[in-house]
């Protein structure tokens, strides 16, 4: 899967899951400043990017998820690993 | 010499099974329409009960954002629904720099709480593992988050509480909120109750107690309380919500004034978990006590709005505890359920019943007790059967009664 496929599919489930506006969300977006995300909403960011990619993601590597494209990024590293 | 703050209504909103506001509401109660018929919110294929009242044309895509949705289960989306209507019908808000907001605050009276997070939830940890549980359920869960996200909605910064005395919570709720006004220990109080438990769990356990009817055939006739072929309540679902406050603030503000707050009683019955004691002593204690509070006789009363479940045990003890508090004047009052129509919102029960009394007295119409058909030699009084009436009435109680042996009495007068 690659770095498109991987955010078109993110892209799906912030909406779709989260609920979150689909007009604000892009790479440089930061989940919490940009898309209204706090933190109980991160931990259904992280389940549902596990769901979705069927990965998992330890705490300490989430903890470096402020944006969409370091979400992305994680997951394309993670499926390609 | 009674010279303590006085308390009025100001405001009310509704979600019920027959109106989602309170002139739809209160056109059902007029037409004596039941909110009753089969269950469609789950299969309840096998069970012994398969109807209840549940709430018409509610779409929470027409009140909340599809992101706040998630995060609210349906006990919290009903309070909310009911209580904007309140606020709005009182004529209040308070901005963010308004300096009254610490002097208003919510208290909300509810049964169970998010029962279908609760239910949904435990399924994810036994199907998926504890890792897949969400970590919103918790706050979609909890009965006091009514409360907690109506003070966040409207900004209410003053005392904020939650009541669980099941089917009298919200009666509860009325008369701790007036109290608190009472005492000045805020001057506006959003209250009220919701509930929204018409889910598999609820009514499997409740039919297994022989709590609820059975008439699965005949829904619309299946809530008959008081009549001698009656077996059992139908389950409702919902939210009735009041603006209480302190009389002279909202007189100076030229509020239209619904009624005045009369008196609060309550009572155990110290029993049993489900069952009423038997002679109704215990809900009698609470009616005396109300209407001690509000400084009234019994012959005062112009209208009961009973609790009139139609289980058989509730509606003859009921009947008993009448005649008890009331003495002769029992059998002159008119009383009625209007659960007949409504269905048995449990935890909102008290909250609804409230307002359609302060609206029989408002409007001078007595609502009905529909299905109202054999006469049961136990429930010998007057339940204004199947039409409404026309009456002008000064002083009005409504009862509500809690598993557990909870037994409230609220009066209402008309303003002055």
């Amino acid at each position: 899967m690659d770095r498109a496929d991987i955010e078109s599919r993110l892209r799906d489930v912030l909406v779709s899951e989260l609920g979150l506006d689909a007009a604000k969300i892009n790479l440089g977006a930061n989940f919490e400043q940009d898309l209204d995300v706090d933190s109980l909403g991160v931990v259904e960011l992280l389940m549902a990017m596990e769901d979705e990619f069927g990965v998992k993601i330890p705490d300490d590597e989430a903890e470096h998820i402020h944006t969409v494209g370091e979400a992305v990024d994680l997951v394309h590293t993670k499926l390609n690993s | 010499m009674n010279s303590r703050r006085r308390v009025v209504v100001t405001g009310m909103g509704v979600l019920t099974p027959v109106g989602n506001d309170v002139e739809a509401f209160w056109a059902s109660l007029m037409s004596g329409t039941s909110g009753a018929g089969p269950i469609t919110r789950f299969d309840p294929s096998g069970m012994r009960c398969q109807i209840a009242a549940e709430l018409k044309s509610y779409d929470a895509e027409d009140h909340f954002e599809r992101k706040e949705i998630r995060r609210l289960d349906a006990y919290n989306q009903y309070f909310l629904v009911a209580a904007r209507q309140a606020m709005k019908d009182a004529g209040l808000a308070f901005p963010p720099d308004d300096e009254m907001a610490v002097r208003a605050g919510v208290m909300v009276g509810g049964g169970f709480g998010g029962m279908e997070t609760f239910i949904d939830e435990i399924r994810v940890l036994d199907a998926r593992g504890a890792d897949r549980v969400s970590p919103t359920g918790i706050p979609r869960i909890i009965a006091n988050m009514a409360a907690g996200l109506a003070s966040i909605e409207h900004n209410l910064l003053g005392p904020v509480s939650c009541v669980v005395t099941a089917c009298s919570a919200s009666a509860n709720a009325i008369g701790d909120a007036a109290e608190i006004i009472r005492r000045g220990a805020a001057d506006v109080m959003l209250t009220g109750g919701t509930e929204a438990a018409i889910t598999d769990y609820a009514v499997a356990s409740f039919g297994q107690s022989r709590a609820l009817s059975t008439r699965n055939d005949d829904p619309t006739r299946a809530c008959r309380p008081f009549d001698a072929g009656r077996d059992g309540f139908v389950m409702g679902e919902g939210a009735g919500a009041l603006v209480l406050e302190e009389r002279e603030r909202a007189i100076a503000r030229g509020a239209r004034v619904y009624a005045e707050f009369g008196g609060y009683g309550m009572s155990a019955d110290a029993y049993h978990i489900t069952l009423p004691r038997p002679g109704g002593t215990g809900a009698a204690r609470a009616m005396t006590a109300a209407m001690a509070d509000a400084d009234i006789g019994p012959a005062d009363l112009g209208y009961i709005n009973a609790h009139g479940t139609s289980t058989e045990a509730n509606d003859a003890t009921e009947t008993a505890a009448i005649k008890v508090a009331l003495g002769e004047h029992a059998y002159r009052v008119p009383i009625s359920s209007t659960k007949s129509m409504t269905g048995h919102v449990l935890g909102g029960a008290g909250a609804v019943e409230a307002i359609a009394s302060i609206l029989a007295m408002e409007r001078e119409k007595l609502p009905p007790t529909i299905n109202y058909e054999d006469p049961d030699p136990e429930c010998d009084l007057d339940y204004v059967p199947n039409t409404p009436r026309e009456a002008r009435v000064d002083w009005v109680m409504s009862n509500s009664f809690g598993f557990g042996g909870h037994n409230v009495a609220l009066v209402f007068s008309r303003p002055s």
